[in-house]
């Protein structure tokens, strides 16, 4: 049977099921078949912190989001064309987000009575017509596994396990997915299991089969691959690129990379990755508590390594004071703080843009460092070297500030050359630096970044004591004199506002926008949507991100000063909107919202609109 | 960048003579423990303890944390850290796994390392990081002036437990060795050879030392210790450890160690009272860790039966080894620059190419 093949320009599926169903294993796959076409791509996991909450119950449902388009594309997409729902779990906790007329594909098997009831539904939306609006298509997903898998020597729940292969196969023949990547990981995946290998692959291809075959599918889908800079490609999560850039901030410095780190979510991911590096003279410890592992990675840059803690917010504020020490030290140090939703435990593994005042001032004394932020997936990568390149060329703290959004989230990456990376490169102390050439002066700054010198254990005449009390410039006495620390305070801060970030720059295609849009790390994409949608509209934006948050760009000031309005959007309740109307005098109109996910471009676009109408 | 030595476990002594005097040692600042404390005699005593070592002083490191005995490392002429209140442990962790050439030694006290660091203090000792750990004991808080320790005695009265303390202390020896230490000994600081034969052997010793110093703070906590030091009292309190000798003390050694039948541990004994073969013979070798607990347990009321000496002194791997190790075979294993190591890397998993 020849079936109808229908172009699109774009389509978002969200696949949704249990806990333990293999949703995120699922949507990677068809992610990364994807990826093999050249679609562009942003996907948007989202699961709960129980690792297996109760079967088949709202607080379980698992999703993950792909969005993929034969154009570039800025976020995972505000409303999925396609659910697949294991369960009515997934069915009850995803419909609302899904517009009329969006297809829906559901595990029939898994509609008992019994689960229905679990999720409190009365009827089977199956059958009570409320889904009349949608394109539904009931399949048995599990049976269909099960049978399929008859012959092969494996247990029954092996069997109903594989239906996630089956439902990835079903969607991959939908969009005309190439499916030999998903092939050679389940073979890699189960190398020393022959017989799971080979059960899955089966289950896979029978959902592939069943779509070409049932006459429920009427349409197949194909999505042409965007066009994209050339170059290699590979598709990417935040973690692990930051992971990536570690290990090329090592190899670019010529520096061994020390990583202390305790397991928090959702940063753990980073210290799986660079584990796995040693051979880049990468070592990774797991520390006992958040503080051992920063004091480690501070111990580690006192001996000349590149020192870096990762932790998520919680981690950040037991390691304060310890950055603090970093602080009086002048040591290099990259602290990476992976954003998830606070106070407390707050919600592990929502999104949120919870601690820039804590990494801009979360601190006791006067206690500055530099605070940057990725702005996307791949962007990770290039923001780990640039907090390096702060690190070892100011000796000072970094925090990089990512999100639950990008670490988890995907995208392509054009793989950088090697030699376009920035040269890293450091100067260790040798020789005694004071003027008559006899004494090593510990304290005595580098003019122009006011940087003291590195002088490593192990180099002869260098011997010399740092610590927490306060120095005396130059020598690194200990002191008490009041002159000194007010001397001594202020350079602190002179040595952050002197490191050379570039300027902001300002998307303004038509030059004539009286509204600017500022924004900072991982909310680039929804307001880059937003824009995007208000110009194809006719309406004038302007659009300047910010990756340096300490210090700030030097041109700042005067592009807010360029626009009528400024509005800030942000994950939390307006904490860079606070830093520009206190620097800049900006009245900026702060929009906020702290859902755990984020923000949708309709909404920006809705919210933007009506500032843009009204400046 | 740091040289990629050998990872020889620390303390290395160089083939040729350093001639190295006390003298060497001293920093140019000016000491400010209060006139009489402990922490002077500690002091001399490493000072001149180091040029035994004959390794150079740049391949020294003091860490401290905070508190008096924490200002240590601005008094000797190597590298030196003063840090945090607790973590020193862990400070010192990250340069001893980085840098397996230093010869790095940890300078703590009852506050420091039982109290805010306990947690640090531990994961050392059970890792067996390459660090020599001196603990100075004076079972008060000196610094913040006066208040009770983890190691002050129970109903003690300071300025914070004016009615008596109501917490039980730690006893560190015993919770150095229920945390997998695998060097334990204890010195007093007025007893400079006893202190130095200590330092020596924590020195040769591959893996975490912790050695504790009873240090008398003679502002908040003056005597503490002078049963153990006072001619009348002390040879009939201490019992000096020596490795293969029968446990005897006492200054007419009256009294002697031995195994009581049907018991977990040791007990003291009137010599003249027990068989010669009953004595036990002190092996600080035993790899079973309860016979150096059960030792750290003699003490009695008012510091009777106190232990000094080398109550263990075992081999296992050390943790900076381990990881050294791991890396160093990843590294050998490997083919190409860095830069061509990375840029395999980044092009690993699925990669698409656009023309």
């Amino acid at each position: 049977m020849s079936k109808q093949v229908r172009q699109l320009d774009r389509v978002v599926i969200r696949f949704a099921g249990d806990s333990g169903d293999g949703m995120q294993l699922t949507g990677d796959r068809f992610t990364s078949e994807t990826a093999q076409l050249g679609n562009d791509i942003s996907t948007l996991p989202n699961f709960p912190a129980e690792i297996r909450a109760p079967a088949g119950t709202l607080p379980g449902v698992s999703s993950f989001q792909v969005h993929f388009a034969d154009y570039d594309i800025l976020t995972p997409g505000d409303a999925p064309n396609v659910l697949v729902a294991m369960n009515p779990a997934a069915l009850k906790a995803n419909l609302a987000d899904l517009p009329r007329g969006a297809d829906i594909i559901v595990n029939t098997d898994e509609f008992t009575k019994r689960n229905l009831t679990k999720v409190g539904y009365q009827a089977s939306p199956l059958d009570d017509g409320s889904l009349d609006g949608y394109t539904l298509h009931p399949v048995a997903l599990t049976s269909m596994t099960v049978r399929a898998l008859a012959e092969h020597d494996i247990s029954k729940k092996d069997a109903e396990r594989a239906k996630n292969m089956f439902a990835l196969g079903l969607l991959s023949w939908m969009y005309s997915r190439p499916y030999e990547s998903t092939i050679r990981f389940l073979e890699r995946k189960f190398a020393t299991r022959p017989a799971l290998a080979a059960a899955n692959i089966a289950a896979f291809k029978a959902g592939w089969n069943f779509g070409e075959t049932t006459e429920d599918f009427a349409v197949r889908y194909e999505v042409k691959p965007a066009k994209m800079p050339p170059g290699t490609y590979r598709n990417i999560t935040g973690n692990a690129a930051l992971s990536l850039g570690i290990v090329a901030a090592g190899v670019r410095s010529g520096l061994p990379v020390f990583l202390g780190a305790y397991p928090i979510t959702p940063a753990s991911d980073i210290l799986h990755e660079l584990s796995k590096h040693k051979r880049f003279g990468v070592t990774t410890m797991q520390a006992e508590d958040e503080i051992a592992a920063i004091g480690a990675a501070l111990g580690a840059s006192y001996g000349g390594a590149l020192g870096v803690t990762t932790t998520s917010g919680p981690g950040v504020a037991l390691k304060g004071e310890t950055i603090s020490l970093a602080v009086a030290l002048e040591l290099p140090l990259v602290i990476v703080d992976v954003q998830r939703a606070g106070p407390s435990t707050g919600m592990p593994t929502k999104t949120e843009q919870a601690d820039l005042n804590m990494a801009l001032f979360g601190r006791h004394g006067e206690a500055p460092v530099a605070v940057i932020a990725p702005r996307s997936p791949a962007d990770c990568f290039y923001a780990a070297l640039e907090a390096a390149r702060i690190a070892l060329t100011h000796r000072t703290p970094v925090i990089l500030l990512s999100d639950n959004y990008v670490a988890n989230g995907s995208e392509p990456w054009l793989l950088p050359e090697i030699d376009s990376l920035p040269d890293l490169r450091v100067d260790f102390a040798t020789t005694p630096n004071s003027e008559d050439g006899k004494t090593f002066l510990p304290y005595l700054r580098d003019p122009e970044t006011l940087a003291r010198p590195w002088a490593i254990p192990g180099t002869p005449g260098l011997e010399h004591r740092i610590g927490g009390l306060e120095k005396a410039g130059k020598t690194g006495d200990i002191s008490y004199d009041p002159a000194n620390h007010d001397f001594m305070v202020r350079t602190r801060a002179a040595r952050i506002e002197a490191i050379k970030v570039p300027d902001v720059e300002v998307d303004d295609p038509d030059s004539d926008a009286r509204v600017l849009v500022l924004g900072w790390g991982s909310t680039y994409g929804p307001i880059g949507a937003a824009c995007r949608g208000l110009r194809q509209r006719g309406l004038s934006v302007a659009q300047a991100h910010l990756r340096h948050l300490a210090p700030l760009p030097a041109n700042l000031g005067e592009v807010l000063a360029r626009y009528q309005r400024v509005v800030i959007p942000e994950m939390n309740l307006g904490q860079l909107a606070h830093v520009i109307r206190a620097r800049y005098l900006v009245d900026a109109i702060s929009y906020n919202q702290v859902r755990g996910l984020p923000f949708t471009a309709h909404e920006l676009e809705t919210m933007l609109e009506e500032v843009v109408k009204n400046a | 960048m740091p040289e990629a030595t050998e990872p020889t476990g620390g303390a290395t002594a160089t083939p040729v003579a350093l001639k190295l005097t006390a003298k060497d040692f001293k920093s140019d600042q000016e000491v400010r423990w209060c006139p009489g404390c402990g922490d002077y005699a500690i002091l001399a005593a490493v000072q001149s303890f180091l040029p035994e070592l004959n390794i150079p002083r740049e391949r020294i490191v003091f860490i401290s944390g905070i508190g008096c005995s924490s200002r240590f490392p601005y008094y000797m002429n190597t590298y030196g850290l003063h840090s945090i209140h607790g973590r020193a442990p862990a400070i010192a962790t990250g340069l001893a796994v980085s840098r397996p050439d230093l010869s790095i030694w940890v300078v703590t006290g009852d506050g420091d390392a039982l109290s805010i660091g306990g947690n640090h203090l531990i994961h050392a000792l059970r890792r067996n990081v390459n660090l020599k750990i001196l603990l100075f004991n004076n079972r008060i808080y000196g610094l913040t002036k006066g208040q009770y320790s983890p190691t002050s005695e129970l109903g003690k009265i300071t300025k914070s437990t004016p009615l008596g303390s109501a917490d039980s202390p730690f006893n560190p020896l015993s919770l150095a060795l229920g945390a997998e230490a695998t060097f334990v000994a204890r010195t007093i600081d007025s007893d400079r050879r006893h202190l130095q034969s200590v330092l020596r052997a924590a020195a040769e010793h591959q893996g975490s030392a912790f050695v504790e110093i009873y240090q008398n703070c003679n502002i908040f906590n003056d005597g503490a210790f002078d049963a153990l030091k006072e001619p009348e009292t002390r040879d009939d309190y201490l019992i000096r450890l020596e490795h293969g000798q029968p446990i005897v003390f006492g200054s007419q050694g009256q009294f002697c160690v031995v195994r009581p039948p049907g018991g977990f541990g040791l007990a003291v004994r009137q010599t003249a009272d027990v068989p010669a073969e009953e004595i036990v013979v002190h092996d600080a070798t035993v790899e079973e860790p309860a016979y150096a607990f059960a030792l750290s347990r003699l003490p009695g009321f008012a510091l009777r039966n106190t232990p000094i000496g080398i109550f263990r002194n075992v081999t296992r791997p050390t943790y900076d080894r381990l990881v050294q190790e791991q890396v160093e075979s990843a590294r050998a294993k490997a083919t190409g620059t860095p830069e061509e190591q990375l840029a395999e890397l980044l092009h690993s998993g699925d990669t698409w190419t656009i023309l």
